[in-house]
């Protein structure tokens, strides 16, 4: 959202209001807003805070909770990698430092052209495929290096 | 020609969404006319995505199929070839499972009403219908059905305690933040057979008077949340959720809300916190969330296979059920094999089991050919197990005996390339990450016990002690299971691998 865009504001409204009525309504506000405009934009705070009648320090405290909230926009493309037990049985770790170095970013962090967001993962139930990915929201399985550097050419297109 | 392709997210991570389309693509280039349906998995995952069709005798199973694999199982007529695997109801994975709550799973079209009843979908809750409310509890506690979240409290009696709450208005939560690694039965029966999650929860409100269900999944489960919210919509339109439960009861409506993340979320409190748009902190109790849950109102929270279960017990009666299992383990669990196995996947069968039997037998061993070395059953926060308790039957107590839990079932096999002292590392390490901060063991302990691994990887003897003595404050000092229960991989991968722990510990010394 651009800073002061009333647009954005109106957006925002918008996913209030269709918000009413619901018991307890913030985590669906908080996803339904990131799924507008990819993060919680920070004038998006005071805005929610009025409109559930909880302050800014309550709405921050949601999102800074929970690890999907994000503050900054992500990469074009979200890549998770889950770093889970079964996952780590077949090799996860591994393909996770591949994955890092192929990127040259760590967890959590996006490549400097804004292509790729690479974000551990805890458990995606592809346990018995393991290791397992997500890539914008698109389940892989039995991924290693070789699928890491298909998937990182493929989303880079 | 009918053909099978699973929609279930395993399938799809293994490639069913480019075998569909190769079959399609095939179809229309011979002119044939072919519906694809998408069920859920049959629960060989090994074999995914494995593709079936109707023939005389039953259905036909090919697997793994590739898109590659497609014409030519057309030019052999779906007959004779190298990935033909015979009747699906004759393999043995399938044969010698004892299918209950999985029943319908990967048989039917998850979405379609009209194949669940078929199927014996709704008969539960028609009984359930003519039954009064105290009759419902009582059938529940009769089956011996236990929370299949992994805490095994008897459903039944928490069902009574709500019902035998007062308040204007009593909630069902269905928890289905299933976190811990290893586990997908959630997953599966809710892509795969949606519409008994559904029926199950609308008999709980029958049984203990809520008009309201709510369904808390997961973000990381894409896939399933498209599913349920299908079936959630079209259960409304066939009226088995509405003003009226099939035209013939109370209202019941049920609303799936989606998670952020939060492992902590999947402990029943924090989840009603998280439900309330709250931080997914947990709560002291009590008060329990049976008098005071959602909204601090009187409120059902039982896990999703513990609910899915509910509409088989009404259809076949309490002591059908209750004569599957072993002690006070009654029933059939759904066993999720994971990790480095060579057959992974999803087998129910009656508790009592052998772990042993399950590792050698099922799994057929590690997908790397080397020897089993440990095997984490119940999660992050489960005991690891060495070769030498493989005799341990699989019941709650059994488990609770032997130092560890079966947790939600799932089944993690490691090969001798596992280092333990790293596997106790990460376990200390991601309880500091999902701690909810609210209790001082659990969010100072799991970063105190990070260090302390790693002084014994440096080879400080010394910290081993210190360890063990953390590990008992965490145990007795936190308020959930995340905390109290991080020690069971800890202390069970110190007390069964002690060499991994040790030889770090000499090696610095040399």
């Amino acid at each position: 959202m651009m800073p002061g865009s009333t647009d954005s504001a109106e957006q925002i409204g918008d996913i209030l209001r269709a918000h009413d009525g619901l018991e307890g309504p913030l985590l669906p506000v908080l996803h339904a807003v990131q799924a507008a405009f990819g993060y919680i934009p920070g004038d998006a705070l005071p805005l929610i805070a009025q409109h559930l009648n909880i302050s800014r320090a309550e709405v921050h405290g949601v999102i800074s909770f929970y690890h999907d909230f994000r503050e900054e926009p992500a990469g074009r493309h979200v890549l998770k990698l889950c770093r889970a037990e079964a996952c780590q049985a077949m090799g996860a770790d591994r393909v996770a430092a591949h994955a890092r170095d192929a990127l040259g970013i760590g967890w959590h962090q996006t490549t400097p052209d804004g292509a790729v967001t690479l974000e551990p993962v805890f458990c995606l139930g592809l346990c018995a495929c393991a290791p397992a990915a997500l890539v914008d929201g698109r389940v892989v399985g039995r991924v290693d290096e070789a699928r890491v550097d298909a998937l990182i050419a493929e989303v880079r297109l | 020609m009918r053909i099978y392709v699973p929609l279930d997210s395993a399938a799809k991570a293994l490639g069913a969404q480019e075998v569909v389309a190769a079959v399609k693509a095939e179809a229309l280039r011979r002119g044939l006319e072919v519906t694809v349906v998408r069920n859920g998995s049959r629960g060989m995952v090994w074999l995914e995505p494995l593709l079936e069709v109707d023939s005389a005798a039953g259905r036909m199973a090919f697997g793994p199929v590739g898109p590659g694999d497609v014409a030519g199982l057309f030019d052999a007529g779906f007959g004779a070839h190298d990935k033909a695997l015979g009747l699906t109801d004759d393999l043995p994975w399938m044969k010698a499972q004892t299918r209950l709550t999985f029943a319908r799973c990967g048989v039917i079209d998850p979405l379609s009403l009209e194949d669940y009843q078929a199927h014996g979908g709704l008969t539960g809750l028609r009984r359930a219908l003519g039954m009064t409310p105290d009759a419902i509890v009582a059938e529940v506690t009769d089956s011996g059905l236990r929370g299949r979240g992994g805490a095994g409290f008897p459903t039944g009696i928490k069902w009574k305690t709500v019902a035998g709450a007062t308040a204007d208005r009593k909630y069902i939560v269905c928890n289905a933040d299933e976190g811990d690694s290893g586990t997908f039965a959630d997953r599966m029966i809710m892509e795969g057979d949606p519409f008994t999650l559904i029926e199950g929860m609308v008999i709980a409100g029958l049984g203990v008077g809520a008009d309201k269900g709510f369904i808390y999944s997961r973000s990381e489960y894409p896939d399933a949340n498209a599913v349920l919210a299908d079936a959630i919509r079209l259960a409304r339109a066939f009226g088995l959720l509405g003003a009226s439960v099939l035209g013939l009861g109370p209202a019941f409506d049920i609303e799936l809300r989606i998670g952020a993340g939060a492992y902590v979320c999947g402990e029943e409190t924090a989840l009603l916190n998280s439900l309330e748009g709250k931080r997914g902190v947990v709560r002291a109790k009590p008060p329990l969330p049976a008098l005071e849950g959602f909204m601090g109102r009187p409120t059902v929270v039982n896990n999703v296979i513990s609910l899915a279960t509910v509409p088989v017990i009404f259809e076949r009666g309490a002591s059908f059920y209750r004569d599957f299992g072993l002690g006070r383990s009654r029933g059939t669990i759904p066993l999720q094999i994971a990790g480095n196995v060579r057959r992974g996947g999803l087998f129910e069968t009656a508790f009592g089991m052998p772990l042993g039997t399950i590792i050698d037998d099922l799994a057929g061993g590690t997908a790397t050919g080397r020897p089993v070395k440990a095997v984490q059953v119940g999660g992050p926060l489960g005991a690891y197990f060495p070769r030498a308790l493989f005799d341990t039957p699989f019941g709650y107590e059994d488990y609770a005996q032997k130092g560890g839990l079966i947790g939600h079932a799932g089944i993690v096999v490691f090969d001798d390339s596992a280092d333990m002292l790293a596997q106790a590392r990460f376990a200390m390490e991601f309880c500091a990450i999902e701690s909810c901060g609210k209790c001082t063991p659990c969010r100072i302990g799991a970063v105190r016990g990070v260090e302390t691994v790693d002084r014994i990887a440096r080879g400080d003897a010394a910290a081993i002690p210190l360890l063990t003595d953390l590990c008992e404050t965490m145990k007795a000092g936190s308020l959930c299971a995340l905390g109290g229960f991080t020690p069971y991989p800890v202390m069970s991968a110190l007390t069964h691998f002690p060499d991994d722990f040790h030889t770090s510990a000499k090696e610095a010394a040399e």
